[in-house]
């Protein structure tokens, strides 16, 4: 059975009763099962528009979102190498809302009582549940680069949550003297986006190599490997020769302290002035999986098969938040898990088909322009976590036609996901 | 907020740079030029709608008319404001598809060579009855590119598990149709659906992703996914 969506709105109290055969009694008596969702990045905005979709009305669903416009951390490098309008970075909430029927709240949630069944949120409210899903996306760990804190945030952007964050370092970027430094404190694993700190190196020299190509780029790195560090590598190499430095473990790449005030990077003691200091601190799951009590150290582990929590059967965690195997933190796997989530929740709340978990993720990076990469990987629903199946990698070497292909699907990829997540 | 949306822009531009046109084409090196095309658009004797509507007797008849075949909102809407395919339409049609045609379902990403259209048109217009009159040859157009055995194709697909499914295709292929950079699946007859996927699944089709993703469908997961994306509205 299919629903056209424009016709949804009219349509949805007269299907609804058909659809919810199986009437599963709610425990305060409401009559629709209900579904609430904090956080509406690619696992949450996903997760509610399959739910309303697929149960075409016969859950009610609250998607709890703090901003009234989502910035998409994906492409947002793009932005910082001047590829992309900020604004076409941009999404609001108003067709879920108008057209999908989701209760869209503008608001924090700050609380879950798990017994009652509750979230609670900043401005008050007492929003109940049958289902809650969070996909709260990440937070940074307190004290993680010596000297940092959120205080010094516009000094040290992180630039990690697309948005304000991004359009100051570019601002600083452009603002840096001829031939001054930028600098990178890269994280450690696991963090959201694999690629993304080295995509965004490509970006930041792509931009100083027009404006500023004295310049220089350093990179302190506590990970003595990152993703498709071959092809960045012979990415920077042949586009952006002698820029960039790169300091890994071996000399004390992850032994770094920055002074905000007086905007310098100290690298195992040897201490540098650089003009622009990015610094991405090592990350956990987004507060609210904390104050949940759903965590084990950073992050929430989960179920495989429907992405539940290991502590709470009425809750899952999707995205960058939870800890559920072999997936790598990003947009693209968050928007696969919340398929998989949302089928399993609809089924659980009205009794229809539950199909098995699978689960894909694919991650383009942009070198320079008409030099994209990418690497994928399907995955699947074990006892023990979700486990790879099979993947694939960019090859160095590859000539310019293929790379000028992978990111023209890119940008496809972009509109794509975005039209999943939004509507 | 902030979603892109193709201009709607009259071809003017494209027309104005009309070149020397219609002798000055070479059909022959249109014959070849046209396999970019063969994958949705059939031409000559027995030619019928596949992805794309058939081309015989393309020039001067109105766009849209193909009996039968399901067209995209934006070229009915065209066809509704009186588009005819005539050589300067065609033209600009595939120099850039879209900005001729708002929303045609065609992602051909276009010609950009003068020389390139006009080979093209020249082979086209070997398919339309006047002015010249030349004789029909066999089918150029064969929309499958890989043999699938006959009980595969046979599978009748569960739209409802292809609906599912289709979650892996949409965090990149749009349900909408739209196009750019990814190719539209929706509206694909099932069998050339079917016939492109197992192309992928069996590594005859070159693309990490889809052979990946093909990869791991089972004969009754194509054919339900190809039933769920035929009947996409």
């Amino acid at each position: 059975m299919k629903f056209n969506r424009r016709a949804f709105i009219g349509t949805a109290t007269a299907t609804a009763a058909t659809l919810s055969a199986p009437m599963f009694v709610r425990a305060d008596g409401h009559s629709k099962p209900r579904v609430v969702v904090v956080g509406g990045g690619a696992g949450g905005a996903t997760a509610a528009r399959y739910i309303a979709k697929d149960s075409a009305g016969a859950i009610d669903v609250t998607l709890i979102e703090p901003t009234r416009a989502y910035y998409t951390c994906f492409f947002s490098n793009l932005y910082i190498g001047g590829f992309r309008e900020m604004n076409s970075l941009g999404h609001s909430y108003g067709t879920l809302a108008a057209e999908y029927g989701i209760n869209v709240v503008h608001d924090w949630a700050t609380g879950v009582d798990r017994d009652a069944k509750t979230v609670t949120t900043a401005g008050g409210y007492t929003i109940p549940y049958d289902r809650l899903i969070l996909s709260p996306g990440i937070d940074f760990v307190d004290g993680a680069v010596p000297g940092w804190d959120v205080s010094a945030s516009n000094a040290m952007p992180h630039a990690y949550k697309a948005g304000s964050q991004t359009e100051l370092l570019r601002a600083q970027i452009d603002a840096m003297p001829q031939g001054g430094t930028y600098a990178m404190v890269a994280p450690p694993n696991p963090y959201r986006c694999p690629p993304g700190p080295y995509e965004r190196v490509s970006m930041v020299a792509h931009r100083l190599s027009e404006v500023n190509p004295t310049a220089k780029i350093l990179i302190a790195d506590p990970k003595e490997k990152f993703s498709k560090q071959a092809l960045f590598e012979e990415g920077w190499n042949n586009h952006y020769s002698g820029m960039i430095e790169r300091i890994g473990p071996d000399f004390g790449g992850e032994n770094v302290e920055v002074d905000p005030a007086a905007m310098t990077l100290s690298i195992d003691g040897e201490v540098t002035n650089v003009d622009v200091c990015n610094v991405i601190p090592a990350m956990k799951a987004g507060r609210i999986a904390d104050i949940a009590g759903i965590t084990e150290g950073n992050w929430a582990p989960v179920n495989a098969a429907d992405l539940s929590s290991k502590m709470d059967e009425n809750i899952h965690v999707l995205g960058d938040a939870c800890a559920q195997g072999d997936m790598p933190k990003s947009g693209f796997s968050a928007n696969s898990q919340a398929k998989v989530c949302a089928n399993a929740v609809r089924g659980a709340l009205t009794g229809s088909s539950v199909f098995p978990a699978r689960f894909s993720n694919t991650c383009w990076s942009l070198i320079d322009t008409n030099d994209g990469i990418k690497v994928g990987a399907t995955y699947e629903a074990t006892e023990e976590k979700i486990a790879k199946v099979d993947g694939f990698v960019s090859q160095t070497g590859e000539d310019a036609a293929v790379r000028q292909a992978t990111y023209e699907e890119s940008i496809g990829w972009y509109d794509g996901i975005t039209a999943d997540m939004f509507g | 907020m902030i979603k892109t949306r193709y201009v709607l822009t009259a071809a003017c531009i494209a027309w104005a740079g009309l070149a020397n046109g219609e002798a000055g084409g070479d059909p022959e090196r249109g014959a070849q030029l046209y396999r970019q095309c063969v994958g949705c658009h059939q031409v000559g004797e027995g030619a019928v709608d596949r992805v794309g509507p058939h081309l015989n007797g393309i020039f001067d008849r109105a766009a849209g008319q193909s009996e039968g075949y399901r067209y995209s909102d934006g070229m009915q809407r065209a066809a509704a404001g009186g588009l005819v395919w005539t050589y300067e339409s065609l033209d600009a049609f595939i120099t850039d598809p879209r900005s001729l045609v708002s929303r045609t379902r065609m992602s051909f990403r276009g010609f950009d060579d003068q020389q390139d259209r006009d080979d093209l048109l020249a082979y086209l217009r070997t398919f339309s009855a006047d002015p010249q009159n030349i004789p029909e040859s066999a089918p150029t157009a064969v929309a499958v590119d890989h043999s699938v055995a006959p009980e595969i194709l046979a599978i009748v697909g569960d739209p409802a598990y292809g609906e599912y499914l289709s979650g892996e295709c949409t965090a990149c292929h749009q349900a909408s149709g739209a196009a750019n950079g990814i190719p539209s699946i929706t509206n694909w007859p099932t069998e050339d659906f079917v016939i492109a996927m197992h192309a992928y699944k069996d590594g005859v089709r070159e693309h990490p992703v889809m052979q990946m993703m093909a990869g791991r469908l089972s004969n009754e997961e194509i054919a339900a996914l190809a039933a769920y994306f035929e009947g996409l509205e």
